[in-house]
């Protein structure tokens, strides 16, 4: 590993300012940026700790949802009391991810900013646009299981891992960021990442010094919450798929729905053409056949991959009836 | 930089690079081997350690971020020299080891879990013990030996005499 300086800020204003440049970065629980840092494909060359300040916090808004710090753990979070009864989908999918020695470093915030990515971009032996813009991408053409079907360039296919930021984007959680000029704002969960496009070395919105200093979950939408993850072993797996469902239901029909995925795309991944697809409809395996082809209207596979599509529709199809049913 | 960490109750001060990993903080400057470098990228949980009681990567933690929590490594769980904890010897005792790489994980994974779970169940250990890699048992033996280790320590939680419970007491 590179050597590097450790600073560890008073406050989060001093904390942006410290990362100014491109060669410093953050790190809380570091369950991602150490072992990146190990193969030498991040190599900053200063370190802000951030993972001391107040940011630990889960706390009701005005608004009537709840304000998550940034550095409360993926453990803490999962196992608030208020999470679990209001937001059942987000405590299901953070415990549906990494493994309980993780889940007990990695926060919030940088279970948001882990980096989109696949085995090829892992080792530095083979050709990574992400790793080395302009080299190449390995994956398409190679192994493909774990890669993405929708929202990939030709430039890269690989998938945000994340379970948490599948639920949270079902949730419409907003995400609270603190600039160096010390000015905070708020964005969609959406508009933090990117799509790889030419560019799949820029994963995020965010410019140097700023630091996501919350996420801000509305207040719990009405209907029924379920995360479902498809994956190879049953725990400590990425998602194959995974899919997030708030469904709510009147008079046998679907009144509201929301649905986000993971395991299929370069960040988690949610299609509002398929979800007013499903509203004022009856449930049925014909309308679920039928959602399911508009989320895979522009799927893309590789040979390796290409099973995801009919595991995407059975697991939507499957997701859909078990919400549906018995919930009017 | 100067560290100072608090293992298995003990003060120390160590001086090391920040780049230097929890993991080898512990072994190389405390000699603490007993924690054991496995994959090094979070993957096998050989290096776990609890951290004010929670299992957590060492390989995947700076030394200098260990400040202020108290570390418990595999030499910190036996109550004294030349003794076993409970499940360390419910793991002797149900042969829940074979190589041993992964034991000293393994245990501390499972002291925490019954830490807050006198009872578990056979899929409350699954769980608490899946970011644990084992080659050699196939996990039968693991899952057998923290059951005894429970079983052991909810007798000695019990009242040493029936007569003296609570529920006597108050009849």
């Amino acid at each position: 590993m590179r050597a590097f300086d450790y600073q560890r800020p008073e406050s989060a204003e001093a904390a942006t300012r410290a990362q100014s440049g491109a060669e410093a970065r953050f790190i809380a629980g570091g369950t991602n940026l150490l072992d990146l840092m190990k193969l030498e494909i991040e190599t900053p060359r200063t370190l802000i700790d951030i993972s001391r300040l107040p940011l630990d916090g889960i706390a009701p808004t005005e608004a009537g949802g709840f304000s998550i710090g940034a550095l409360v753990t993926n453990a803490a979070l999962a196992a608030d009391p208020s999470v679990r009864r209001l937001y059942p989908v987000l405590s299901r999918a953070l415990l549906a991810g990494a493994s309980g020695q993780l889940r007990n470093k990695a926060t919030t915030g940088g279970n948001l900013l882990q980096r989109t990515r696949c085995y090829y971009f892992y080792n530095p032996a083979t050709p990574c646009n992400k790793r080395e813009p302009g080299s190449g991408c390995s994956a398409i053409g190679g192994h493909t299981r774990i890669h993405a079907i929708l929202g990939t360039s030709p430039h890269c296919i690989a998938t945000h891992p994340s379970d948490m930021a599948v639920a949270m984007m079902a949730l419409e959680a907003e995400v609270e960021i603190l600039g160096p000029d010390g000015q905070t704002r708020t964005i969609p969960l959406a508009d933090l990442y990117r799509l790889p496009g030419d560019t799949p070395h820029i994963e995020t919105s965010l410019a140097p010094g700023d630091l996501i200093t919350a996420v801000i979950l509305p207040p719990p939408p009405p209907g029924r919450q379920l995360y479902r993850k498809v994956r190879d072993r049953a725990s400590y797996a990425f998602a194959l798929v995974s899919v997030a469902a708030i469904i709510a239901m009147e008079n046998g029909r679907i009144s509201a729905a929301r649905l986000a995925f993971g395991g299929l795309a370069p960040m988690p991944w949610r299609d509002r053409e398929v979800e007013a697809l499903l509203i004022g409809e009856a449930p049925s395996p014909a309308l679920f056949a039928a959602a399911a082809d508009r989320l895979l209207a522009t799927a893309r596979t590789e040979d390796g991959n290409a099973f995801k599509s009919p595991l995407a529709r059975r697991t939507l199809a499957s997701v859909l009836a078990t919400a549906c049913a018995g919930n009017s | 930089m100067s560290v100072e960490l608090k293992v298995n109750g003990r003060a120390v001060t160590v001086d090391v690079e920040p780049r230097t990993t929890l993991l080898d903080c512990v072994r190389d400057e405390l000699g603490l081997k007993g924690t054991h470098a496995g994959c090094e990228h979070g993957v096998c949980g050989a290096c776990t350690v609890l951290l004010d009681g929670q299992p957590t990567r060492s390989c995947l933690m700076f030394a200098v971020q260990a400040d202020g929590y108290e570390i418990t490594t595999i030499e910190g769980v036996a109550p004294q020299a030349g003794e076993l904890d409970v499940i360390q010897d419910a793991f002797c005792e149900a042969h829940g080891l074979q190589c041993g790489f992964c034991t000293s994980g393994m245990i501390l994974a499972a002291r925490s879990l019954l830490e807050r779970e006198a009872s578990p169940t056979v899929e409350d250990i699954r769980e608490a013990i899946s970011g644990n890699i084992c080659r050699c048992t196939g996990y039968g033996q693991i899952i057998e030996a923290i059951q005894l280790a429970a079983e052991r320590m909810r007798g000695q939680n019990a009242p040493a005499s029936p007569s003296l419970s609570r529920t006597e007491a108050v009849r």
